[in-house]
């Protein structure tokens, strides 16, 4: 399909502004390089759009089960919710008594994220999730630094962890000590206390953790941790198995970060925005980024935190977002949002159970709102790998599961249904993964040449990164 | 209450029976029992959608929307062209997943290629990534882009956005790093002072153009200053006035990065927003976040994916360049949407017309003894000199106008295309019965 910039002739445009109505002004020194942007006409230019748009997969063209992403529906109300002008016509620098509708947004949002969470207070500053871990462990920094505690250098993260764990604690200024997993594919509590000391700033986690299992040592975790004067991080990529049902600051966790493009229904949008909120119990809350929204009269105000790390991001965050997130939970309700997670975890489960028949699960017991299968065997006996199963699933309308994750799962396909498909999806989705695993005993050349029916066929990925091509440049 | 799951009560139980469960509680076994919170959230009921489209629409209604806007710093309102909303509400582009795989993810990625392309052409750098959070974190992203083992100092001008500064600061919290602001002298970065600061182990400079105040810097000056310090200089520029101001690549800069809203973003209380980044060639591969290349697929079909991974959070863990990883790319697409309606001319009458209206504000206030604070250069934006902000505030606000913004020594003015001169007049006469 040709570029934008190889379609439309020059002159070509659409009818936009009015001619200036002052003096025309120019600078001293002016742009000399001449702009080739694209010259198309309005019918071209949807035409373009709605191609590209036909050569993606979103939520509405079928089922999405990508481990740890939690792709639930995307409710249309939460989209009308933040396209309302009052939200969206609101400069961010307005004065403060003419925005009491956006401070009450981030004020109610606050409240009932604090209660799923069972944290005190609340940012919306961050922009995702990897921004919130950033922030969260600025946070368990400037509580040591403000203790006067500085020998404190060290993150504890298990090898199961997203990448961005480690990623954001380098950031954050910290070393990490990466602890292994016990066999069950959750902490090793030896090795955990084997690694803390002084110099242990804190723990980061996620729990569920990435294999989908409930640590259910969690308070003896946090414990040891604590009892070695650090602190505990929770990772909430995978709230959307707990919601409701049980608080990670019940589980010990004083600093956690929330994907409220994952679990509060958000859509991701190819990859952004999404909205990082970073929840923390009382003893950090003097630390959060500023401003934070608090209750003056019958209004509300923004106030700087006493000893606030300072921003992340300009003004308030990926604010439309958070409307959109809040629309949901008011939606859901106390009733709501632990159905939410129940069904998730029943998904799973059911979809476990079905696949079980064939293939081998990486661990085998029951799991929360996602499970992982272990394709080795498969690669072992077939040559068929759990990318060519992923590909494969391309041509039947599925999109594949997050793949080669976590680490410590060999040829890992992870799959996290979300509670927001039916029973017959689920059914139709397991009839394909088991007829693909007969087909990689039948026929593994057809798995291997999986995709067929996509726009374009297996990518060269390694070329792309050897002979990078990052931009159109004309011929 | 609402819900968006499809299962029946019936349905339900024939999956429990399936796995071997009795009721749902069974499922959660490995969560010890005095931890679940049973009934105990304190949450409201559920609502229909009708009741939670009342209950938002009442909070958006607490909010005032300006008619007229003379207010930027930061966040600035252009024309949005209706195709715009047209595209990026379309649901395969709202609800797909970061385009991890990639056949069937090939309108995300081409969009980004084609963004990144664009941004190129705006701010003639050689390569830019799919897009970070906002202006704020791509200049603060920047400073790890630049730091080596010798290079350890970051500086930034103080006519940069507050908010930059203060989000550059506590990046640099993060990563143990100096920050060092260097001052300003009438209502521009002073060259002397960044001369004097800048040692060898100065890793880059940052610049705002225009800054702050709307005021143009020197750049291609300032640019020639920190090379010769042997420092990265990184530019942080407003994409429309690129259309018509020298680019970053003319100034000489390694590192253009800015703010993306004013192309085609709402104004949104501040977010979703968009940052962009580029670099020389010499640079690129420290770019942070995602950058889509073009490759070719098994029949020899042009197609693109996510590439140069190798320096990424989910293949390199801690020795990562950044923890980055979604980035915001509808934001992106929006833009590439609003580049591409725009074109050429567009864009350079969108940025022409901003730049006039500000300048025929400013000319008529100080026909009223308003007069300008800095000398010298501007683009859209301007710092008038005032002993009464609030008083003239509120005159404009009756009248429906949201003013300049309060800053010290007066009052910071922002004018785009969607303002007219008539509305401009009325402002100005309103002022003028104030002062």
């Amino acid at each position: 399909m040709k570029l934008i910039f190889e379609k439309g002739a020059p002159g070509q445009h659409l009818s936009l502004l009015p001619s200036c109505d002052v003096p025309e002004v120019s600078l001293s020194q002016e742009r000399k390089a001449p702009l080739p942007l694209p010259q198309v006409s309005e019918t071209e230019l949807t035409r373009h759009y709605t191609a590209l748009a036909k050569r993606v997969h979103g939520v509405n063209d079928g089922f999405y089960p990508l481990g740890s992403c939690t792709m639930k529906y995307n409710p249309k109300i939460n989209e009308d919710m933040a396209a309302l002008p009052g939200f969206t016509q609101i400069h961010p620098l307005q004065p403060e008594s003419t925005v009491q509708g956006c401070l009450e947004v981030l004020a109610t949002a606050e409240k009932l994220l604090g209660e799923i969470t069972g944290m005190d207070a609340m940012t919306f500053q961050p922009a995702a999730g990897a921004h919130g871990e950033f922030t969260g462990l600025l946070l368990i920094k400037a509580y040591h630094h403000h203790r006067g505690d500085s020998a404190r250098t060290k993150i504890i993260v298990p090898d199961s962890a997203h990448g961005t764990n480690p990623a954001s604690a380098v950031m954050a200024g910290y070393t990490v000590v990466n602890i292994p997993s016990a066999p069950d594919g959750c902490v090793d509590v030896e090795a955990l206390k084997a690694a803390v000391g002084p110099d242990t700033a804190g723990l980061m986690l996620t729990n569920p953790n990435t294999v989908g299992i409930f640590d259910k040592n969690i308070l003896e975790i946090t414990k040891i941790v604590h009892d070695a004067g650090g602190l505990c991080y929770y990772d909430g990529a995978n709230l959307n198995a707990v919601m409701g049902v049980v608080r990670p600051g019940d589980m010990g966790f004083d600093v956690i970060h929330l994907n409220l493009h994952k679990t509060f229904s958000t859509p991701h949008g190819g990859g952004g925005p999404g909205s990082g909120a970073v929840g923390c119990k009382a003893l950090l809350e003097s630390f959060l980024p500023g401003p934070v929204v608090e209750k003056a009269g019958d209004g509300y105000r923004f106030a700087i935190p006493e000893h606030s790390i300072g921003r992340v991001k300009d003004f308030y965050g990926n604010f439309t977002v958070v409307v959109k997130a809040l629309t949901y939970i008011l939606t859901l309700g106390k009733a709501g949002i632990p159905e939410a997670a129940e069904n998730a975890v029943l998904n799973a489960n059911y979809m476990m159970k079905r696949l079980k028949e064939k293939y081998t699960m990486a661990y085998d017991v029951p799991c929360m709102h996602e499970f992982v299968m272990c394709l080795e065997d498969l690669l072992h006996d077939t040559g068929v790998s759990a990318m060519d199963i992923a590909k494969g699933l391309l041509d039947n309308g599925i999109h594949p599961p997050t793949m080669y994750f976590p680490l410590i799962v060999h040829e890992a396909l992870m799959i996290e249904p979300t509670e927001t498909e039916s029973k017959e999806t689920l059914d139709e989705a397991c009839d394909v993964f088991l007829k693909l695993w007969d087909l990689a005993h039948s026929d593994p050349q057809a798995l291997h040449d999986a995709p067929k029916t996509t726009p374009v066929r297996r990518l060269d990925e390694v070329g792309a990164a050897r002979n990078p091509v990052l931009r159109y440049t004309e011929a | 209450m609402g819900s968006y799951i499809p299962n029946t009560g019936e349905q339900r139980r024939e999956m429990l029976s399936a796995v071997g469960a009795q009721c749902v509680q069974d499922l959660f076994a490995s969560v010890p029992k005095d931890m679940l919170v049973g009934d105990g959230l304190d949450l409201p009921e559920g609502l229909s959608e009708l009741e939670v489209r009342r209950a938002v629409t009442a909070m958006a209604e607490k909010n005032r929307i300006y008619p007229t806007v003379l207010r930027g710093a930061g966040a600035y309102r252009h024309f949005i062209p209706a195709v715009v909303r047209s595209v990026v509400t379309r649901e395969e582009l709202v609800t797909a997943y970061t385009p991890y795989q990639a056949e069937i993810s090939q309108g995300i990625l081409q969009s980004i290629f084609e963004f990144q392309t664009m941004i190129c052409m705006l701010t003639g750098m050689d390569v830019a990534n799919a897009s970070v959070y906002d202006g704020g974190t791509a200049a603060a992203e920047s400073i790890a882009m630049c730091k080596d083992r010798r290079r350890t100092k970051a500086y930034v001008s103080a006519c940069a956005h507050p908010h930059v500064i203060e989000t550059m600061r506590t990046y640099c919290f993060g990563s143990d790093t100096e920050l060092v602001v260097v001052p300003e002298k009438d209502g521009r970065t002073d060259l002397e002072a960044l001369k004097a600061a800048l040692g060898a182990d100065a890793a880059c400079f940052y610049l705002q153009q225009p800054n702050y105040y709307g005021n143009m810097e020197d750049a291609a000056a300032i640019g020639e200053i920190v090379h010769a310090a042997g420092a990265k200089f990184v530019m942080g520029v407003n994409p429309i006035a690129c259309a018509v101001m020298a680019t970053p690549a003319e100034c000489g800069a390694d590192i253009a990065v800015g703010e993306g809203q004013p192309l085609g973003l709402d104004i949104a209380f501040g977010g979703p927003y968009l940052g962009f980044m580029a670099a020389t060639k010499a640079m690129f591969r420290k770019l942070p976040g995602r950058i889509v290349g073009q490759t070719h697929d098994v029949e020899g079909q042009v197609g693109y994916v996510l590439t140069l991974t190798a320096r990424e959070q989910h293949i390199r863990r801690e020795k990562a360049s950044s923890n980055i990883c979604s980035n915001q790319a509808l934001c992106a697409l929006t833009a590439g949407v609003y580049l591409t309606a725009m074109g050429p001319e567009g864009l350079e009458k969108a940025a022409r017309q901003s730049m006039s209206k500000a300048h025929y504000l400013a000319a008529e206030l100080e026909k009223i003894g308003m007069k300008r604070l800095h000398g010298g250069e501007f683009f859209h934006e301007f710092v008038t000199a005032c002993d009464k902000p609030q008083a003239v505030l509120d005159a404009l606000d009756k009248a429906g106008i949201l003013g300049g913004l309060p800053v010290e020594g007066g009052i910071l003015w922002c004018v785009t295309e969607m303002v007219s001169r008539e509305e401009i007049d009325r402002a100005v006469a309103i002022i003028k019965e104030v002062c």
